[in-house]
């Protein structure tokens, strides 16, 4: 397959957490306004044609379908094409997708793709509410996100040996790299005591397995690489895009020891960027829980089925192991601002990239970062996108 | 806030298989067409697209395929019973389709009745029909045989 490169030549983010002070715009704002200040030799905003928002819930519960065209008016580019992009989790990832294919088909030269999610402006309560009642038409009444990934925790934990000490391992290290990140919701470590007694939420998951309800918002900007020698002397280029789905229903599944969109979606990637999860240097990927983490970087290739718990206990995930992953503090302690969480992650990998990442600095040996979100129905679609800096 | 058990919100499609629970039988619909099973129900066959189908009796019988252990915070009907055991069971005619339900030793026995530690994967299990709020059938399943290998 042969297509037009993309470069990103900017991006940023607000700090994650509880933003009750912020509005949707606000939030947007402070994003681009970030990932504009990044752009190495500046970017009159004018020169942007196309934005694509990605929000899963839109402003708040009830209004899904209003987020997405406030934002270039709220951005100072009004008028500007504007499409918003939802595809579960992988909403953000999917938008530079999306945003990445408009520049590659010269359709639109400059793109601004940004993430913007509230998850707090509405009680958890409600949101559980709002999912019981279009949850599954027979069974799933009252279903949360941790009903749906324990299962996988159970049957890994049945079928490999993995313990709760190794799921505790990957929220000690996501902690421990987001104290690091200036961005993350949570900024404090935790220990494995700490993780095995927290309270239980849905065994064998409990309450530090799981990620945080966090506002935020992050802003990518990418153009071709001729355009973005007007920009940066320092480009990342898009290296490799995949998307895959798996069916909508837990029932179909084929295992519960894995997600077949994820390993859909990398290899995808891996075969457009003619690359393989080796030549990685780090990787964001989707840690909702624990266990999810654990999935993905067997599912991504990284480790082999049922070693990614015992990978996870010895350290090779962590910033001076064979391959880091989740360097920001991933989902568990940056958050997971839906819409905005891919785009966030897009971010993490860029600064890594530009060696720009302070203390979670990762060591580069090929150039290559992965960035990966697996979710909606049934865990029915991943997106996985490899960035470069290589020409 | 709800106080009750939360009840499925019925349509043409799903009401059979409640009703065939009341009668204490477990129904899945089955494509005329293709012959495949889907779960939950649905207007089309997702492999070929027909219409057009009948309600199959299942003999009841399926193995654990994993489970989870509910805690609070939940709604109050589930609170004061938990922690509880949620199963997924796959079942004998399709290991495709898999329900969720609590695990009971008897078929009348409360839905906390059964301990994590009393579960196994794999483990043999029966469909039950115990009542619900209002009239509703929810299958539970039973644990009624020996683990089988994965
Ligand atoms: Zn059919």
């Amino acid at each position: 397959m042969s297509w037009n490169r993309v470069s990103v030549v900017g991006a940023g983010l607000i700090k994650m957490g509880e933003l009750f002070d912020q509005s949707y715009e606000q939030m947007a704002r402070g994003a681009f306004d970030a990932a504009i200040a990044s752009v190495d030799h500046g970017m009159d905003p004018k020169d942007i044609d196309a934005v694509f928002v990605a929000t899963q819930r839109g402003t708040l519960w009830g209004q899904e379908g209003i987020g997405g065209n406030t934002v270039p008016s709220a951005l100072g580019l009004n008028g500007v094409a504007c499409t918003r992009i939802e595809n579960a989790c992988p909403s953000g990832s999917d938008a530079f997708r999306v945003g990445c294919m408009a520049v590659a088909s010269g359709l639109h030269d400059v793109v601004l793709v940004i993430g913007v999610e509230k998850m707090r402006d509405k009680s958890s309560e409600e949101g559980l509410l709002a999912r019981a009642a279009g949850g599954h038409p027979v069974y799933t009444r009252g279903e949360s996100a941790p009903v749906l990934f324990a299962p996988f925790a159970t049957r890994h934990m049945h079928d490999f040996g993995t313990t709760k000490e190794m799921l505790a391992s990957v929220a000690v290290k996501n902690h421990h790299n987001g104290k690091l990140d200036p961005y993350a919701h949570f900024q404090y470590e935790v220990t494995v005591e700490q993780v095995l007694n927290a309270p239980e939420v849905c065994s064998p998951l409990g309450l530090l397995d799981c990620c945080p309800q966090t506002d935020g918002a992050a802003a990518v900007l990418i153009t071709t690489p001729e355009r973005a020698a007007d920009y940066t002397a320092k480009p990342v280029q898009v290296a490799g895009i995949g998307i895959a789905t798996d069916h909508p229903y837990l029932h179909e599944k084929d295992n519960f020891v894995g997600m077949s969109a994820t390993v859909g979606a990398s290899s995808r990637a891996y075969e457009m960027a003619n690359l393989g999860p080796t030549d990685m240097d780090m990787a964001e990927v989707h840690d909702c829980f624990t266990i999810t983490e654990i999935l993905d970087i067997e599912d991504l290739g990284f480790f082999e089925k049922g070693k990614g718990g015992i990978a996870s206990l010895e350290g090779e995930t962590a910033l001076d192991g064979s391959i880091p992953i989740n360097t920001s503090g991933g989902l568990l302690a940056k958050g997971h601002p839906i819409g905005a969480t891919g785009i966030a992650q897009l971010t993490e990998c860029w600064w890594q990239l530009r060696e720009e990442a302070g203390d979670r600095q990762v060591k580069l040996r090929s150039g290559n970062a992965l960035q990966h979100n697996v979710g909606g129905r049934g865990s029915g679609v991943s997106v996985v996108n490899i960035l470069t800096i290589a020409e | 806030m709800i106080e009750g058990q939360l009840l499925p919100e019925l349509n043409e499609f799903t009401e059979p298989f409640h009703e065939f629970a009341s009668r204490g039988e477990l129904r899945i619909q089955k494509c005329e067409s293709c012959g495949v099973l889907r779960m939950p129900p649905r207007p089309m066959c997702p492999a070929c697209g027909s219409t057009s189908f009948v309600w199959q009796l299942m003999s009841g019988r399926g193995r654990v395929w994993s489970y989870v252990v509910a805690h609070p915070p939940l709604l109050p009907a589930y609170a004061e019973l938990a922690p509880y055991v949620v199963a997924i069971v796959e079942l004998e005619e399709d290991p495709l389709i898999r329900l969720c339900g609590n695990l009971v030793f008897d078929s009348t026995g409360p839905i906390n009745e059964v301990q994590a530690s009393d579960v196994t994967i794999a483990q043999e299990v029966t469909a039950v029909f115990p009542p619900a709020d209002d009239g509703f059938v929810l299958p539970a399943w039973q644990i009624t045989g020996a683990t089988q290998p994965t």
